[in-house]
């Protein structure tokens, strides 16, 4: 019995890992109702990294709290693995735009505090495993600083390691590096590059920066707004590891904003 | 060093000029006694016991009333912070007594409860409880709904969210709540002894008061001194060290 629904699961594509299934939001303002996201459907595979692009209240910052389950849907659901997302699990890393560090715990702890939510490890396990993450985001030296005393980057590597210590399959990240310097952020991108490659993680990454998203994704999903809703996806075929300051990344860039571009004035012209 | 140098240049000039002006006989020295009287009243205190023995009232007064505070003013304040509803009754209520000076309460106190250490206990309760409750409150709903956000992606969630972030993050608040408390407490504690006499159990306040009654400049002065001494000592003790770590922890600065 057992060996026959297996082979039948080899022999099909593999399962998306994430999809959103026509996922509607609105929201309520002084000004009436706001449709956030209207009829969002995307599906993503095992591994994949996938950047959703547009500018600011497109709602991709809304999809992203809807997949991590801090929101509920209006309609349309979030599958995990087939299942329905219905509150935030230990399957799905977070990272937001500010680290979001817990200021009364120092580097260690913060990396902790999702451990200790693990059953089954002894502490020494949790804190071998904390350890090990803070040696991928090369802040081994750093686990007994208080969160103040670190600067923006380093923080947001603290929170990364937060983020992938509970091992989650899926890392959604806010626009984890809008406060950054430049500087920072180039070194970032390769760190995430890394981690991405070596652990493997399926990943929805949102920005508004249409060259961070061409440097990251394997797609770039392009939102348009009020109502929130997907208008154009491109394809980025580079070689990994890839530098924001390739000539072929540049030109997917020019590609992707004028796309961008084209799609906001189409709608400014409907007049909407 | 230097800013304790300088420190305590200042506190001996004032000696010296109190001294000065007493040697000068611009007042009566019944009225005006010089710093050394006052001194020698603080060693007379100490050498027939009152004044230690009214240091250990007071303390143990100030103690079991404050503790009695955070022990009903932090759960209630963490309630107010969760329930809309307590907010607008009890919440509502908690602000209006707060404008109440606490010595205030003294002779309801005193007709109600008698003069006794419960009536004494229920005036510092009363003085240091709102500023508990209040202040716990406004720190648990100014944490950074952004923390509990990180933890529930984490796997956090209820109680643990309130216990491992929302209670850890709204200390600095709390702490400083507490503080406020405790000086309210001291206050008031002050108030209810030089005015609520219990039979036998003399605290500094009555002491003081005493000195008063008996024209005893030198000893109302030095137990003034000594409360002064005493709520100096008592923040430092008990606040001192997680003041230290608050700021060391969420990288304020020190003031």
């Amino acid at each position: 019995m057992g060996s026959t629904i297996k082979r039948e699961l080899l022999t099909n594509e593999a399962p998306p890992k994430l999809m959103v299934d026509r996922v509607t939001k609105f929201f309520h303002s002084k000004v009436g109702r706001i449709q956030a996201l209207d009829d969002i459907s995307l599906s993503l595979k095992e591994g994949e990294f996938v950047c959703l692009v547009g500018p600011s209240g497109c709602g991709k910052s809304t999809l992203l709290n809807i997949i991590a389950g801090l929101e509920k849907p209006d309609s349309g659901v979030i599958l995990v693995d087939g299942k329905v997302v219905t509150e935030p699990g230990m399957d799905r890393g977070m990272l937001f735009q500010e680290s979001a560090l817990f200021p009364w715990l120092n580097v260690l702890g913060n990396v902790l505090f999702g451990l200790k939510l693990k059953p089954n490890l002894t502490s020494a396990e949790r804190r071998e495993v904390a350890e090990f993450y803070l040696q991928l985001v090369h802040l081994e030296q750093f686990k007994q600083a208080h969160v103040h005393e670190l600067s923006g980057g380093m923080k947001q590597r603290v929170a990364l390691a937060r983020a992938l210590a509970p091992n989650p399959r899926i890392l959604l990240m806010d626009e984890p590096f809008t406060a950054l310097d430049a500087m920072t952020r180039e070194q970032l991108y390769t760190d995430i590059q890394e981690i991405w490659e070596k652990r493997r993680k399926t990943i929805v990454f949102v920005t508004h920066n249409v060259r961070e998203a061409c440097c990251l994704g394997d797609r770039v999903i392009l939102f348009s707004p009020r109502p929130g809703r997907i208008c154009d996806e491109f394809q980025i075929d580079l070689k990994r590891p890839r530098d924001i300051n390739e000539v072929e990344l540049a030109r997917y860039a020019t590609q992707v904003t004028q796309a961008l571009k084209s799609h906001m004035l189409n709608r400014s012209e409907v007049g909407l | 060093m230097i800013r304790l140098l300088k420190m305590s240049t200042f506190f001996l000039l004032l000696l010296l000029a109190w001294e000065l002006v007493y040697r000068m006989h611009l007042y009566s020295p019944v009225l005006f006694p010089s710093p050394l009287s006052v001194g020698q009243s603080i060693l007379d205190g100490f050498a027939d016991g009152s004044l230690p023995e009214g240091i250990y009232i007071t303390l143990r007064r100030l103690l079991l009333g404050y503790l009695i505070s955070l022990g009903i003013g932090i759960p209630l304040g963490l309630l107010l912070a969760r329930f809309q509803l307590l907010r607008d009754t009890l919440g509502a209520l908690t602000m209006g007594l707060q404008n109440l000076p606490s010595i205030c309460w003294v002779p309801l106190a005193i007709l109600w409860i008698g003069q006794n250490e419960e009536a004494i206990l229920f005036v510092v309760i009363m003085g240091a409880l709102g500023s508990v409750i209040m202040s716990t409150q406004a720190g648990v709903q100014s944490v950074s709904p952004i923390y509990v956000r990180a933890a529930r992606t984490m796997g956090s969630q209820g109680v643990h969210t309130y216990v491992r972030v929302i209670i850890p993050a709204s200390l600095p608040t709390i702490v400083t709540g507490m503080k406020i408390g405790w000086s309210f407490a001291w206050r008031s504690l002050m108030a209810g002894e030089m005015i609520l006499f219990t039979l036998g159990v003399s605290g500094l306040g009555h002491i003081l008061d005493m000195g008063r009654e008996l024209m005893d400049m030198p000893r109302v002065m030095g137990v003034m001194l000594v409360i002064i001494a005493i709520g100096l000592i008592t923040d430092k003790a008990l606040f001192g060290r997680w003041e230290a770590l608050i700021h060391e922890r969420w990288g304020t600065s020190k003031a």
